[in-house]
């Protein structure tokens, strides 16, 4: 086991390396550098100032610069266009609030639809089956930027129930929108993997054996079937993780909630590179932690992986 | 018990006359399973139907995509509805631009993207995923590792900063979205190679001595293309919800190009003024779409799959 972690772990680390190299070099590669403006600096200032932010050095000291910077204090250096504020204060004016909705989604996504999973795999070929498989197709080709603008018409505009946007501190009732849209689709993923998963491990002979001891069925159920039913849906959890962390972009954008995506993307709009690629490498070092999580989670859980 | 005599002469010469008992190949079962599949037939059509409108529809079209109807300008939410007298079939955008055009625009490039998009995915990452099957051992396990670390990127990140850096056109966006396609298509790959690959025609052909780079094309590479096939249907929409979610953010697609992605966009943007036909049609079209390819990939793989029958 330990070993099996320690392999997980070195995967993980030349990965993010190698995702750090790669935003860096797309970085430097864009023509004209982060203070060309319209009006060209005299080249002294110029010269000053890329000595302050170390650009006049060559391009892989200041990778491992760059590399030294997060790893011993976390600093993914300054916005190039904002002298005001480094990386560090956007990630953390925008994380916590796209953390927050995003760890909401998340547990409906998986606690709604793995219900709804397993109550359609008990009651196969009822109503209530037929309404999941209904919910899980049609919601295949409803992701976030088709929700999130029919949600708003529909509960906003027509209803006039709930706002449409801003964030309000977190306040319940500007979290309803964002997080429906944003689960919407992955709880469709889940009731359905967890459905044909259940149906699979309902017809195994263990399952049998039990019913023929005369096992009570929520012993059945509960105890024998959900463990093995549920681990697919366990290596589903991290891609859904990462197409979230992704969707909240369209979140942020569209509900204006002043989550990272929103950031992500004005800084994309206006070429502050700096910006993008400290988001990129932050939300790249979460997903491979979280990938790692769910594989030694998995390896622990299934008895039958090997190590 | 009595024989009828004459009748087993009849027998007989008929099964002299029928020299062959006419065989069904694998492709006309897999058809025959395809078209009794009534949600995949129905998706066929309302895809060629899509198609056709992508294709065929400019020639009704009574407005370009780009030019803009003066009389209504300003008045959209009054005079940009849907009408069948000034030629705005699916009504005019905030720009007083004919929205039937633009969405047969946006329609060619979306399927585009998602075609190429698609191809690129199904030529890159099956012959990576049946090389990496068929060498085994340590090249296997390298050009997984790699297929691994690139999966665990979060890629539309990546696209985004790709697409930022080298500039917003449809081309780099299908670098973008190549770079990114087929790893799913590699491991799928590969899982068949594997399985392929100790079979009896592969053993002969090593005997007599083709080469691995033959023996991976001219047989391994045609029996993968039934899971290549299935998957690629499913790839397919995909790519477009991929290149959808970038124009929807306002950084694929630029003016005056577009695509559904975009075309949502500014439909949700303007929705507030009442104009909701701008919303709706693109994502008619969109949802229709993906729809018809889901049921179309469902469909073939039930009749191609051995496995389910």
């Amino acid at each position: 086991m330990l070993s099996y972690i320690l392999r997980r772990v070195a995967i993980a680390i030349p990965t993010l390396l190698l995702l750090i190299i790669i935003s860096f070099l797309l970085m430097h590669a864009a023509p004209g550098g982060p203070f060309t403006s319209e009006r060209p600096l005299p080249p002294a200032v110029l010269a000053n100032i890329e000595a302050k932010y170390g650009l006049n050095n060559p391009i892989y000291v200041q990778i491992v610069n760059y590399i030294g910077g997060i790893i011993t204090e976390f600093d993914f250096g300054p916005s190039f266009k904002y002298k005001d504020r480094s990386v560090n204060d956007i990630i953390a004016h925008g994380f916590p609030v796209t953390l927050t909705y995003g760890f909401l989604s998340f547990a409906v996504a998986v606690i709604v639809g793995g219900a709804l999973g397993i109550a359609a795999a008990l009651k196969q070929n009822s109503w209530l089956d037929y309404f999941a498989v209904g919910v899980s197709i049609g919601a295949q080709v409803l992701p976030n930027f088709v929700m999130a603008p029919i949600l708003v018409l529909v509960f906003t505009l027509w209803l006039g129930w709930l706002p449409g946007g801003g964030w309000n501190d977190g306040q319940w009732n500007h979290l309803i929108l964002p997080v429906i849209a944003l689960s919407t689709s992955y709880m469709a993923s889940v009731a359905r993997l967890t459905r044909s998963s259940m149906l699979e491990v309902l017809h195994t002979n263990f399952i049998r054996t039990a019913m023929a001891k005369g096992l009570p069925y929520k012993v059945i159920i509960f105890k024998h079937a959900l463990k093995p039913a549920l681990l697919p849906v366990m290596s589903y959890l991290g891609p859904a993780f990462v197409s979230m962390i992704t969707g909240s972009v369209i979140i942020d954008m569209y509900f204006s909630t002043g989550g990272i995506g929103q950031f992500y993307v004005n800084s994309a709009l206006n070429r502050d590179y700096a910006v993008m690629m400290g988001i990129t490498i932050l939300i790249g070092g979460l997903t491979i932690l979280f990938n790692l999580i769910v594989d030694i989670l998995y390896a622990w859980v299934d008895p039958k992986i090997r190590y | 018990m009595m024989v009828d005599v004459q009748k087993m002469e009849q027998l007989a010469d008929n099964l002299a006359a029928q020299e062959e008992v006419v065989g069904r190949s694998l492709f006309a079962d897999a058809r025959r399973r395809f078209f009794k599949n009534k949600a995949a037939v129905v998706s066929l059509i309302l895809l060629c139907g899509v198609f056709l409108f992508s294709t065929l529809g400019h020639m009704i079209a009574v407005w370009s995509n780009e030019e803009i109807d003066w009389g209504i300008l300003g008045q959209i939410a009054e005079l940009g509805a849907p009408n069948l007298e000034n030629g705005h079939y699916f009504g005019a955008d905030e720009l007083g631009r004919d929205l039937f055009a633009r969405v047969i625009q946006g329609t060619q490039i979306s399927l585009m993207v998602g075609i190429v998009g698609a191809l690129i995915a199904v030529v890159v990452g099956t012959l990576y995923g049946a090389i990496a099957g068929y060498s085994g051992g340590k090249v296997d396990n390298v050009m997984m590792r790699i297929v691994d670390i690139l999966q665990s990127i979060p890629y539309m990140f990546v696209l985004i900063l790709l697409l930022v850096v080298f500039g917003r056109s449809i081309f780099m966006l299908f670098v973008g979205i190549g770079l990114i396609s087929w790893l799913d298509m590699s491991r799928i790959a590969r899982g068949q190679t594997l399985t392929l690959k100790n079979k009896e025609f592969v053993e002969a052909a090593i005997a007599t001595g083709v080469k691995p780079i033959t023996i991976i094309l001219r047989h391994i590479v045609p029996n993968l293309l039934g899971v290549v096939v299935v998957y690629s249907t499913l790839l397919v929409p995909q790519m477009i919800l991929t290149e959808s979610f970038i124009s929807f953010l306002g950084l694929g697609v630029q003016e005056p190009n577009t695509s559904w992605g975009a075309l949502i966009a500014e439909g949700a943007g303007t929705m507030q003024y009442g104009t909701l036909w701008q919303l709706a049609f693109p994502m008619f079209f969109f949802i229709i779409t993906l729809f018809s390819f889901f049921f179309i990939g469902d469909g073939l793989r039930d009749a191609l799959d051995p496995k389910d029958r």
